[in-house]
């Protein structure tokens, strides 16, 4: 291995490091939501990952049935899906906020089976293409690497979108109703705020979010049922290494593990896999509240 | 006439005993093993079982005076779960043949458990050489194509097309390792030369760092030794980072009739590749496709065409061996009656479990040249099975050596 480091250029390494970097953005956007949700609602979301595949699909389906293009259905097709998020929310989720988290994650399990299932019914496991938008199309030579101009694109919309919502929780006067509706919702309600809306509509931001996500991702992966188990359970790993529930701590985490798989695929690509699960337990060892997590 | 029936039972009694718990007058049972879920559903899976259904039903249904049972799961792409399915069918069953199996790990285990039993195993859709290679079996047949093959062809025409420094993005599992391995024989003994390889975990989403590698490495072709979604989203994403339009080349060297429906033929125009069934080749491959498609919406890939040919040759000479218990008798059919049918054009069995067939080299039309969906080839070269399989006593299969 140390010989095998010492073959790889400089530059090859510059470039590793933003590809992590953008893969990280995407890690980032999907770990935010989740925290989030668990956050407020205390709810382990597990259909966090079948939500993105949606939103990539819905934004498909914008395109191919109703001629839609990408950036319309960067705003459209997050909404449509929130909405379903959000009725999820109203039936299901919201009966369940008495009882262990257990039941939660099972619910949103059992939801993200039949979500994959129902689209892999309909367009089968090999999926489908979704173009990279006319503008964004090429790329720039960095010197040390060819970078897409659809990624670069991506990345500062991730950045964007992360420290918008963080920016929103923390610092906004509706961003202290949400912490202090976790906090205590019953003083909360006193003071004359609905507080099962004000949940709902977190849930739907949330839900939102992987969508966006899932849409960011669509010109770049094929857009097929199963790409969002795969993602699901990385981001669950990106989610405990930064600590339950911490907004910051999704954020950072989440590009610091685009990074370091990056390099992983370099220097022993056999490990990329599993590196993220590797980190996960050593911290859990070490400090299992996690890298940014309280108490 | 008493000694008569004593004789019969006593016949009775040992083929019973030989079989396990399978009775000896009992239904022929077959089961198809695949990905149902995962990213080979599409090449193979519920398609599968749909096409060994679709032999039984143009044999008439029976074999030996019975109905043929099918039997299907999911192996999910793990050689465990694959090896224990196996012998819950073999042990508890009573299936007498396990049919198509993709994902060399996984058949590798199959084959291993087939062999002990003595129980018979038509692979489809594995791709690794090792099959009738050092893991060969009296009881195994390779029907469709293998990694030799794909070697043969697909290294072969882009060697000879000039293209004689690889890097291979390579699947890390036995298929990518075999299929690696076989194109790197080929590419060498050309003259080519192999600049490096990189290896990826099965069903990667992100190509982008694998791809940089082998932009670094300098080759002018880049071989992808994977399958299935991998493929699709490598092709797509080399595509995004400029890679040919920079000067290196894509090999594809396992693609499916699904990939290319997948990726659209803008994307997947030009590329070559090699195949064993084409739908659209002439009148008996599209009466087969269309009576696929009408079940299942989709045309057959090769593997599930291969699922068709094969269970219907294997049954076939369980008829005409008279027993499905006896191996070897019934394998004595399947290496002496030719494969002649819509998919095996006059090939046969060999000895090392080889089914010998004409493969295809194709094109990838362009959306101007595509005359309608799913009319996506264009055969450059039918590659005579010898050519494209090599000789046996180059596989290393230690029975027939």
């Amino acid at each position: 291995m140390i010989f095998d480091l010492l073959g790889v250029p400089p530059q090859a390494l510059l470039g590793q490091l933003l590809l992590g970097l953008i893969n990280g953005s995407f890690y980032a956007l999907l770990s935010l939501g989740l925290a989030l949700i668990f956050g407020m609602l205390n709810i382990i979301n597990f259909a966090h990952g079948a939500l993105y595949m949606m939103g990539a699909f819905v934004s498909w389906m914008l395109l191919t049935y109703l001629g839609i293009p990408f950036w319309p259905s960067l705003i459209l097709a997050p909404l449509i899906v929130a909405l379903f998020g959000m009725a999820l929310e109203r039936t299901m989720l919201s009966k369940l906020y008495h009882l262990d988290h257990l039941y939660g994650l099972l619910l949103t399990f059992g939801l993200a089976l039949i979500i994959e299932g129902a689209f892999r019914t309909m367009y089968g496991v090999s999926g489908r293409v979704y173009p990279i938008p006319e503008i964004l199309r090429g790329g720039t030579n960095l010197g040390f690497m060819f970078l897409p101009n659809y990624r670069a694109f991506v990345v500062v919309v991730a950045l964007f979108v992360c420290l918008g919502v963080w920016f929103f929780i923390e610092r906004t006067r509706i961003g202290s109703y949400l912490r202090a509706g976790t906090e205590n919702p019953e003083l909360l309600q006193a003071f004359g705020i609905n507080v099962p809306r004000m949940i709902t509509l977190t849930y739907g931001l949330g839900v939102g979010l992987a969508a966006l996500t899932g849409v960011l991702a669509a010109p770049i992966y094929q857009v097929h049922p199963l790409m969002g188990f795969h993602m699901i359970i990385v981001v669950f790993a990106v989610v405990v290494i930064g600590g339950l529930g911490s907004m910051l701590g999704a954020i950072v985490t989440g590009l610091l593990l685009g990074v370091v798989e990056g390099f992983t695929r370099v220097f022993y690509p056999e490990a990329s896999a599993t590196v993220v699960f590797i980190i996960m337990a050593i911290v859990l060892l070490l400090r299992p509240q996690g890298l940014f997590g309280k108490r | 006439m008493n000694y008569r029936r004593t004789l019969a039972y006593a016949a009775a009694v040992a083929l019973t005993a030989g079989a396990g718990t399978a009775a000896a007058e009992g239904p022929v049972r077959i089961g198809v093993m695949n990905d149902m879920s995962g990213l080979y559903a599409d090449l193979a899976g519920p398609g599968s079982v749909v096409a060994a259904e679709m032999a039984i039903e143009d044999i008439g249904g029976e074999v030996l005076g019975h109905p043929v049972d099918v039997l299907s799961a999911d192996h999910q792409n793990r050689a465990d779960l694959a090896s224990t399915i196996a012998r819950q069918w073999f042990d508890d069953d009573g299936v007498h043949a396990i049919f198509d199996v993709p994902n060399s790990s996984a058949a590798l285990a199959v084959q291993e458990l087939a062999r002990e039993r003595e129980k018979f195993f038509f692979i489809s859709g594995a791709a690794t050489s090792r099959l009738t290679g050092d893991s060969c079996s009296p009881t195994g047949v390779h029907w469709t194509y293998d990694t030799t093959s794909l070697a043969n062809g697909t290294g072969q025409a882009v060697v000879q097309e000039g293209g004689d420094s690889w890097f291979f993005l390579t699947a890390d599992y036995a298929f990518g390792h075999s299929l690696e391995e076989d194109v790197s024989a080929v590419v060498e003994e050309a003259g080519g030369q192999v600049m490096g390889s990189v290896r990826h975990p099965l069903d990667t989403q992100d190509f982008s760092s694998y791809l940089l590698q082998a932009q670094g490495s300098g080759a002018e072709i880049i071989g992808l030794a994977n399958a299935g979604t991998d493929t699709t989203n490598a092709i797509r994403q080399a595509g995004e980072f400029g890679i040919v339009e920079a000067g290196q080349r894509l090999a594809g060297l396992l693609l499916f009739i699904t990939d290319i429906h997948a990726l659209g033929l803008e994307a997947a125009q030009d590329l070559v590749l090699t195949t064993g069934f084409y739908w659209n080749r002439n009148e008996e491959t599209r009466a087969f496709a269309e009576r696929f498609n009408e079940r299942t919406g989709q045309m057959p890939t090769m593997v599930q065409a291969g699922v068709y040919s094969s269970t219907r040759h294997f049954l076939n000479a369980v008829e005409e061996a008279g027993t499905v218990d006896e191996a070897q008798a019934v394998m004595e059919r399947v290496r002496a009656n030719p494969v002649d049918d819509f998919f095996g054009d006059g090939g046969h069995v060999r000895e090392d479990g080889r089914m010998v067939h004409d493969m295809y080299l194709v094109r990838v039309k362009s959306p101007e040249e595509s005359e309608g969906e799913w009319d996506y080839y264009e055969v450059l070269r039918t590659i005579p099975g010898e050519e494209a399989y090599g000789a046996m006593e180059d596989g290393g299969c230690q029975y027939v050596n």
